[in-house]
């Protein structure tokens, strides 16, 4: 027997009895105030939140408040910033990247989430691997919580897909707060 | 790190000779299940969230079999390549395969406690593959050649002038700097190196989707992104027991994973990973690893429900206050103490019995693991299997047989408070561990029960 | 209304007063009193430590004690747990059966089954509630603090009867003292650690009494207390509902 019939097996012979499923529709309650929400608990995880009007308002506060910025990846095309990402490029390469601009499904009220799939990134790496992240997100697609959120997501398929919420961060030291681990250090969600 | 044969008890004893420090080490964890408390209460329906949450968990382990071949086979469509180990051994020499194979002597890790459990770091070693161990807590005990003392907080254990020590003998940074942002910053820097270098990283899972083939990993620091999509090889290895039956459930499990561990409403990242990169590898090595047979444990298989937040740890008063070392094994704290012994009956037999049985572990479990009153349970087999020293049992067979007759009772209380030389939690004798620090109760002049007997004789 | 008292191993060697004031209690409350002289020990030290199987003597005396009552009520709610949850005898189980449904902890029977609405006592201190585990969270005596549920507490709701009797807000409400059967020897150093924490929690708000419900919690305190030779006093439930 492989390990995998051994395993099969073992487990097969000390199975429990027949346990149900629990039901997660009462789970789904409507709610609305899903802005305020969103921007509050955003920022309490260290997060920025702009609620902005036009594409062409993004532009300004990205100009305004990334200056330093060498290299910046724009993944919207609506925006007029200069983008470059290549599904075929080396990921490596994007070690040099300042901010990456992302449009994002939909954000996640409870707890300021925003999720991404490989539908939209070139790279898997561009949203870890750059120093600061900016995300895009219509005002409409903020659901109130993650039943909310898997409900959305379906049976959608993707290579990959993540949940951001905030900047990386770890408290590992002493439990102090440090933001900007091995991901970006800021994050700011332009809510259109 | 050598800690001899010694047992939690006498681990703990050294660990509160430093009473500032234990203060310390009381206060942080406390502060952490505060921050759990507070994140809790912000939902009304938390309760009706684990219930859900243990009874996904319920269903998984009576179809885990199913679900785990339902599991496998989805996760080959979408291109993912599957391997199952048996044990620990098997487990390694996967792993060790797989970056042989690929000619891949360098592999950088993030946060696993299977790895830790099958002790995976020190065999790659000694194939000569370097592992580097990217989230920060486990970066900072593995240069200081430690084990995690806490499955989330690595290196609680740690004060930022031990870390800022360790930094500047490893990473040169300056002596005597002690900031943790500019500490955190230090080794950002250093392991970017690491992620863009080596071409195999590993990452553990939180949990795998029987539906779809995926798997969820959760950080706050991004370091398994960092690695996972930069390598050309990334191996996850999960426990049998992380899978859950679909996608949908993921939302019970990941609202309360973080809030139960530190108090967040999510972790920053919650990746779910489906599908390789193209031209890049993904494994999965499903581990068993005692677990089929902890399922087979009537009283003890809900310990396998576990989702490895630490919140157990966190409001353990024990456990906060004899440190993660103190438990000699991967996953300490209450969650450790049922565990272990699943793997190690002798080894692990103090465990069951460093606990007061308060109870706050289980009511802090996500998923309603009925951890106390498994501690107690353990202890019971413990005993039957012959792992209790012999002293403790001669003394309780003695208890026993003067408990078990009243006549011999009251005579043994009316002889000097019989109480005070045999029951086990004040044995006055020599040794006497209640008198080390503690005042001995006084005996008074007559018993309730010969008080009775002379002042209410008609009801006797 | 007749109920029997049940009393620990330890309150009858060591602390026979709570006995006599939990006695006095219960007939203040109208409840016919009946004590089984021949009772001893519930067996829990032998079981907390693994010895569970050792406990049959134990378990065949106390239900010869206890068999036939429609209540029995102990002031402890540790032991209490203890007999509610590990009391069988393969021979007697239907009598074992109805001892575990019917044993009460003396502040739940006093506030669930007499239904106590005043009580006359008066106990002008400012006081310290120790939660014992047991009670709390083994007996839901309180809500937990861990729990998302609305707050309640059985002996609180007692001791609010109380004339005069002040009750401090502790810093951390139920954490363990840290007395845990053998633990507090086979673990004598955090369970004195424990004990030192918990005492310093009530110290620090002031108390002139440490109170609670489980002697064995309070001896523990107590032992240290009295080597740090401190003024303040450990007093069982049943002491305060019985002053004046």
């Amino acid at each position: 027997m492989n390990s995998k019939e051994k395993i099969l097996t073992a487990i097969k012979n000390n199975q429990p009895a027949q346990s149900g499923l629990p039901e997660l529709q009462s789970f789904l309650k409507p709610d609305t105030e899903v802005l305020e929400k969103y921007i509050n608990v955003l920022t309490a995880i260290g997060g920025v939140a702009n609620v902005v009007n036009s594409y062409a308002e993004i532009e300004n506060i990205i100009r305004q408040e990334y200056k330093e910025v060498q290299r910046i990846i724009s993944l919207c095309k609506e925006l007029s910033i200069p983008g470059e990402a290549g599904r075929d490029a080396d990921a490596h390469e994007l070690e040099t990247v300042g901010l990456a601009v992302i449009p994002a499904q939909f954000g996640v009220a409870e707890n300021g989430a925003v999720w991404v799939t490989d539908n939209i990134l070139p790279q898997r790496v561009l949203p870890f691997i750059t120093q600061q992240l900016a995300v895009i997100i219509k005002k409409e697609n903020i659901v109130p919580t993650m039943h909310h959120a898997y409900k959305n997501i379906g049976n959608t398929d993707y290579g990959f897909g993540v949940f951001i919420a905030g900047p990386s961060k770890t408290a590992d030291i002493e439990q102090s707060l440090v933001l900007g681990a091995h991901g970006p250090k800021t994050m700011r969600v332009f809510i259109l | 790190m050598n800690q001899g044969n010694k047992d939690h008890a006498a681990l703990a004893e050294r660990f509160n000779e430093d009473e500032p420090r234990v203060n310390w080490h009381d206060e942080t964890l406390w502060w952490v299940r505060a921050k759990r408390d507070k994140a809790a209460h912000v939902l009304p329906e938390w309760e009706q969230l684990r219930e859900a949450a243990s009874q996904i968990k319920n269903n998984v382990l009576a179809n885990l079999s199913e679900y785990l071949l339902q599991f496998e086979e989805k996760a080959r469509a979408n291109g993912v390549i599957v391997h199952w180990a048996a044990d620990a051994k098997e487990h390694n020499e996967i792993v060790y395969n797989l970056l042989h194979a690929n000619g891949i002597s360098r592999v950088v890790k993030s946060k696993s406690m299977l790895t830790e459990e099958c002790h995976l770091n020190s065999y790659l070693q000694t194939q000569g593959i370097e592992v580097i161990d990217t989230d920060l807590g486990e970066r900072i005990v593995q240069l200081a050649e430690e084990p995690p003392s806490h499955i989330v907080l690595p290196c609680i254990h740690k004060k930022k002038e031990e870390i800022g020590a360790i930094f500047h003998e490893h990473l040169g940074t300056p002596a005597g700097n002690a900031d943790p942002q500019f500490l955190t910053n230090a080794a950002r820097l250093d392991l970017r190196e690491k992620f863009l270098t080596r071409r195999a990283a590993m990452t553990g899972v939180n949990f795998a989707v029987a539906e779809t083939g995926e798997f969820v990993v959760c950080t706050n620091e991004g370091n398994a992104d960092m690695g996972a999509h930069l390598a050309d090889v990334h191996i996850a290895s999960m426990g049998i027991e992380k899978i859950i039956p679909q996608r949908n459930h993921l939302s019970v499990f990941l609202r309360l994973l973080a809030r139960s561990a530190t108090g967040q409403p999510v972790t920053t990242y919650s990746s779910h990973f489906k599908k390789p990169r193209k031209g890049k590898e993904i494994h999965i090595v499903l581990v068993d690893n005692g677990r089929s047979v902890q399922l087979g444990r009537a009283d003890f298989r809900n310990s396998l429900k576990c989702i490895r937040c630490g919140a157990c740890m966190n409001t353990c008063p024990v456990y906060r206050r004899s440190g993660g070392h103190s438990y000699h094994t991967a996953i300490a704290g209450p969650i450790g103490s049922i565990l272990a012994p699943n793997l190690d009956m002798r080894k692990y037999a103090d465990l069951p019995f460093a606990s007061t049985l308060c109870g706050s572990c289980t009511n802090v479990c996500p998923v309603k693991i009925d951890i106390h009153d498994q501690l107690y349970k353990w202890r019971q087999v413990l005993v039957k299997e012959g792992y209790a020293p012999a002293a403790k049992k001669v003394a309780m067979l003695g208890m026993t047989f003067t408990l078990s007759h009243p006549g011999v009772y009251q005579f043994a209380g009316k002889a000097g408070r019989w109480v005070m030389n045999k029951m086990p939690f004040i044995v006055n004798n020599k040794l006497n561990p209640w008198y080390k620090q503690r005042e001995m109760p006084e005996p008074p002049k007559q018993s309730f029960g010969e008080w009775y007997k002379k002042n209410r004789k008609d009801n006797v | 209304m007749t109920a029997a008292l049940f009393v620990p191993c330890y309150i009858d060697q060591f602390y026979p007063h709570v006995a006599i004031a939990t006695l006095q209690v219960l007939e203040k409350a109208g409840v016919t009193v009946v004590y089984p002289s021949k009772q001893t020990c519930c067996g829990q030290p032998m079981a907390n430590s693994g010895f569970e199987h050792l406990t049959r003597g134990c378990n065949e005396l106390f239900i010869k004690n206890f068999t036939g009552f429609d209540y029995i009520v102990s002031p402890s709610g540790s032991c209490t747990l203890h007999v509610k949850e590990h009391l069988h005898d393969a021979e007697n189980e239907k009598e074992a059966e109805h001892i575990r449904t019917r044993v009460y902890e003396l502040t739940e029977f006093l506030t669930d089954i007499v239904q106590v609405k005043q009580w006359d006592a008066k106990f002008p201190h400012k006081v310290g509630m120790h939660q014992s585990c047991h009670g709390q969270r083994g007996l839901g005596l309180s809500q937990m603090s861990e729990l998302v549920a609305e707050p309640f507490s059985k002996p609180g709701k007692l001791l609010n009867m109380v004339e005069g009797l002040e009750i401090v807000e502790l810093s951390r409400t139920d954490e363990c003292c840290g007395f845990g059967g053998t633990f507090c020897v086979a673990e004598e150093a955090v369970s004195v650690k424990m004990g030192k924490d918990r005492v310093n929690d009530h110290l620090g708000h002031g108390v002139e009494y440490i109170i609670g419900g489980d002697m064995s919690c309070l001896m523990h305190m107590d032992g240290i207390l009295r080597r740090q030779k401190s003024k303040v006093q450990v007093k069982h439930i049943a002491e305060i509902l019985n002053s004046h």
